[in-house]
């Protein structure tokens, strides 16, 4: 019986040298990855060929939806003649600096005070209440606020965009600190370790995963806070860009602003997970299950 | 053998009480009047049933937590606070994941203020003697759960403790490591010395290791009976269990410790 089903399968061998074992498992790899990107690819000109099809055809009205290769020209048009508020690459810039140093900024202090407050249970407790409190206003809402008290350059959005990353980052780091090993933590004490020892050896690397998952949104969310901001009031960003769009019924204006949003959003994730990686060598790597 | 050095009592728990009180207000009693004295250079091992309080009476030890009532006492003195003197080796081992091998060893000397130069040397030297000197730069997770243990005796030891606390410290190990550790650990006990409290709900295990063995009660705890086991050293562990004067101790302490065993298996039932 046992040799019959042998026979009858020829991919099945008794014994097979190593190499030739590793030689399939990396096809296997290969053809699997071959098919995901495949698949990906074809999803990719599935949409934009319908999208392209139906403004063409006229099944979907293009003054409302634009067309992809409409959007393609605005980009291009941009890049080489400027937007009616000047250089595309300017106000790409002013969108950046924006959520940039909103970023940076709420994501220290966020760290900074979420640590401080997960290593200290009395001030957490007294401060909970106010936390939670401020931490259920929708954030969008302090934009004209802002703007009032700040005015319509740089000052507003950074603010806008350092409140949405702080209660992100802040968040993480405190649940971080609660989570980390109470072994971990006696151990280095009975080593001979300091409170601050213990903060920066034990705490602050157990808590970075935690800081590191929410770094990975809140950049996304200083984004939010930048264009939200330029929406309610500015000179110059992409946000402003959407905004004259809109007003001008201009969709594929619109659309050209979210792709370069979202082209620069994944490019700082990519640079993210970058650092991630190496900072986080020390985690067990999964091994590949190849059937 | 293990020579009473100053006549000073290396740990010492003299009619402690130690109650928890749970968030809701109710109250625990972990241990109840228990007394316990380990000589210097003494290897006591403490087992009895389940969650009966065995760990708490090392965290008393150690300074993490403090007595309700009576006295902890090292080399004489009271404890007050995290004592310098004192190792700890912990049930899971307590590794830093982030940092690999070597690091891990080197944190102690590190926190006590050695330079860089210096904890490397005698990080390095404890990684030698427990064998480890090729993983210098692995990290924990790369290891075998019996290299991990290893690391983590190196990273207690490499502070030259003079009284040294284990929870458990093998019950995670398989059955054939778990032999070859004790070995190693009576051979770095037997350079150092020092005086051990270790603490294990396996009987035999605590008989092969240890010249006191002390049966707790089922909770509250107390010290039931203390027995002290005349087996000469060194011992090897391996051949150690098919020695009548073992399989002897084994059976008397077990006697002894079944009633508690039994209690605590009733009690857990019940509460079930």
């Amino acid at each position: 019986m046992v040799e019959a089903v042998l026979q009858s399968n020829p991919e099945y061998q008794k014994a097979l040298a190593d190499q030739e074992i590793e030689a399939r498992a990396q096809r296997a790899i290969r053809k699997r990855r071959l098919a995901v990107r495949g698949w990906q690819i074809g999803i990719f000109v599935a949409i934009f060929g319908l999208w392209e099809l139906g403004a063409d055809t006229g099944w979907i009205d293009p003054f409302f939806y634009a067309s992809p290769s409409a959007v393609i020209e605005r980009l291009v048009d941009w890049a080489q003649n400027g937007t009616t508020e000047g250089s595309l690459w300017f106000n790409l810039w002013v969108t950046m600096e924006e959520a940039l140093i909103g970023f940076v900024i709420g994501s220290i202090t966020g760290v900074i005070v979420g640590i401080a407050l997960g290593r200290n249970p009395m001030l957490s407790d007294i401060l909970s209440v106010y936390i939670k409190a401020f931490n259920s206003i929708p954030r969008v809402v302090l934009a004209p606020i802002f703007i009032m008290i700040l005015g319509l350059g740089l000052a507003s959005k950074v603010a806008l965009a350092f409140i949405m990353v702080f209660f992100v980052v802040f968040a993480n780091a405190f649940q971080g600190v609660r989570e980390a090993d109470r072994d971990l933590i006696a151990n280095a004490k009975i080593l001979g370790a300091s409170d601050w020892q213990v903060t920066r050896s034990v705490i602050v690397p157990s808590a970075m995963s935690w800081i590191f998952a929410s770094l990975h949104i809140s950049f996304g969310f200083a984004i939010i806070g930048a264009i939200v901001g330029e929406f309610v009031g500015a000179r110059f960003g992409i946000g402003q860009l959407i905004s004259i769009a809109k007003g001008t019924f201009d969709s594929a204006g619109m659309f050209a602003a979210i792709i370069l949003v979202m082209v620069i959003t994944l490019f700082a994730e990519w640079i993210m997970t970058l650092i991630e990686n190496r900072l986080a060598k020390w985690r067990p790597q999964q091994s590949i299950d190849v059937q | 053998m293990q020579a009473d050095k100053g006549g000073v009592p290396a740990i010492e728990l003299v009619d402690v009480t130690r109650r928890f009180v749970s968030p809701t207000g109710k109250n625990l009693t972990a241990l109840r009047d228990f007394d316990m004295s380990v000589a210097q250079g003494e290897f006591a091992a403490v087992v009895g049933p389940t969650g009966c309080g065995k760990s708490t009476t090392l965290n008393l030890v150690t300074g993490l937590a403090r007595p309700t009532s009576g006295e902890v006492r090292l080399m004489g003195a009271p404890v007050s606070g995290i004592d310098p003197r004192v190792g700890f080796v912990f049930q899971k081992d307590a590794l830093f994941p982030w940092k690999n091998v070597i690091d891990n060893v080197m944190a102690g000397p590190l926190f006590r203020g050695k330079s860089t130069a210096e904890a490397e040397r005698l990080a390095k030297d404890w990684l030698t003697r427990v064998g480890l000197s090729k993983f210098l730069h692995h990290y924990p997770h790369q290891l075998s759960g019996g290299m991990r243990k290893r690391v983590s005796l190196a990273q207690t030891f490499v502070n030259e403790p003079e009284i040294l606390l284990m929870d458990e410290p093998f019950s995670a190990l398989d059955v054939q490591t778990r032999t070859v550790m004790h070995e190693e650990l009576l051979n770095l006990w037997s350079e150092r010395q020092a005086s051990v409290v270790f603490v294990t709900h396996d009987l035999e295990e605590a008989v092969a290791l240890a010249d006191k063995v002390y049966v707790l009660t089922a909770g509250p705890a107390t010290v039931k009976s203390v027995y002290k086991i005349d087996l000469p050293r060194p011992r090897v562990v391996s051949e150690i269990r098919y020695d009548p004067a073992f399989v002897k101790y084994c059976r008397t302490i077990w006697d002894d410790l079944r009633e508690e065993v039994e209690t605590s298996y009733r009690r857990a039932n019940e509460a079930a």
